[in-house]
């Protein structure tokens, strides 16, 4: 991914020099041409077309800004029940992540998103101690994070 | 005219929602049980209401005073990557100085692993993860 953004801007310099003008529009016009021939020429890169990640990340992001807006009405709904009748309690939650930034990501989103927290990791980076507000619904629970966030930061990472 | 008073009406409600999120944060650590459950109101309703404050006081420089105000995204940028290390600290450390959870009926998974870990036998371990994954498989069926 590295090697391609450097390609990228080696190419949007490249046509700077071409044009012979030396403005910071001619550079983005020459990052555009750039990106389109790095698209064509995708095939011999070892790793994938890196808007592609860039794209993913954008969506990761959307995802996040719906979960969080969905959970922050469940947690007023929480506080603003006359009867508190929800049962806290920790639950483990076994991740399939492996890098270090993937984990925290993902930990740092759970933990944004009202109603989970994540308490602590085990040792080997395999299990989350999640938090809960309300445990009733802690499979619910799992299946969404397994289905939104685990999902997104893997086609972030994918190469 | 018209489209500052849609800009203003937009910011106002910005504003309002997020001043909304921060009263119901505040009546979370007041009404909620314990401390885990008042972190979870605290850190987070709050994140969102700031956020939502910073977002109307960006448009309203942008719109109003025509003035693109960077720093402002910077600050929820910076509010999103420190909340939730802040809120994980917080419970962790609550839980290993032994507060208990509200609730009897809660399960609670950690306090497992803490045993295991303390007794350093890593076999043990693993038949826990086992089974936790094969929980978790079993709910899914």
């Amino acid at each position: 991914m590295a090697k391609q953004v450097l390609l990228n801007v080696f190419l949007g310099f490249m046509w700077m020099f071409l044009t012979t003008t030396y403005e910071p529009v001619a550079f983005v016009k020459g990052y555009i041409f750039g990106l389109l021939i790095i698209f064509v020429f995708r095939k011999f890169f070892d790793s994938r077309f890196y808007l592609y990640r860039v794209f993913s990340f954008i969506k990761l992001a959307l995802i996040f800004i719906k979960e969080l807006i969905m959970a922050n009405i469940a947690v007023v709904k929480v506080v603003l029940k006359p009867k508190m009748d929800m049962t806290p309690g920790i639950f483990a939650y076994p991740t399939s992540l492996e890098k270090d930034w993937e984990i925290t990501t993902l930990a740092n989103l759970i933990t944004l998103t009202p109603g989970t927290m994540v308490i602590d990791i085990s040792e080997d980076k395999k299990i989350l101690f999640v938090h809960a507000i309300d445990i009733k619904d802690a499979k619910a629970e799992i299946d969404g994070i397994k289905e939104s966030f685990e999902k997104a930061i893997m086609e972030v990472s994918r190469t | 005219m018209k489209m500052i008073e849609i800009a203003k009406l937009i910011i106002v409600a910005f504003i309002l929602i997020g001043a909304f999120f921060h009263l119901i944060a505040a009546l979370g650590v007041i009404r909620l049980p314990d401390v885990y459950t008042r972190n979870h109101a605290a850190s987070k309703a709050a994140t969102l209401g700031v956020l939502c404050i910073l977002l109307g006081t960006f448009l309203y420089f942008y719109f109003i005073h025509d003035h693109f105000n960077s720093r402002v995204l910077l600050g929820i940028l910076f509010m999103f990557l420190t909340a939730p290390v802040a809120g994980h600290l917080l419970g962790r450390a609550a839980y290993h100085s032994g507060v208990k959870m509200w609730g009897q009926n809660g399960p609670d998974d950690y306090k497992e692993y803490i045993e295991i870990k303390k007794s350093e036998k890593y076999q043990e371990y693993e038949a826990y993860r086992k089974k936790i994954e094969e929980n978790i498989k079993a709910e899914s069926k």
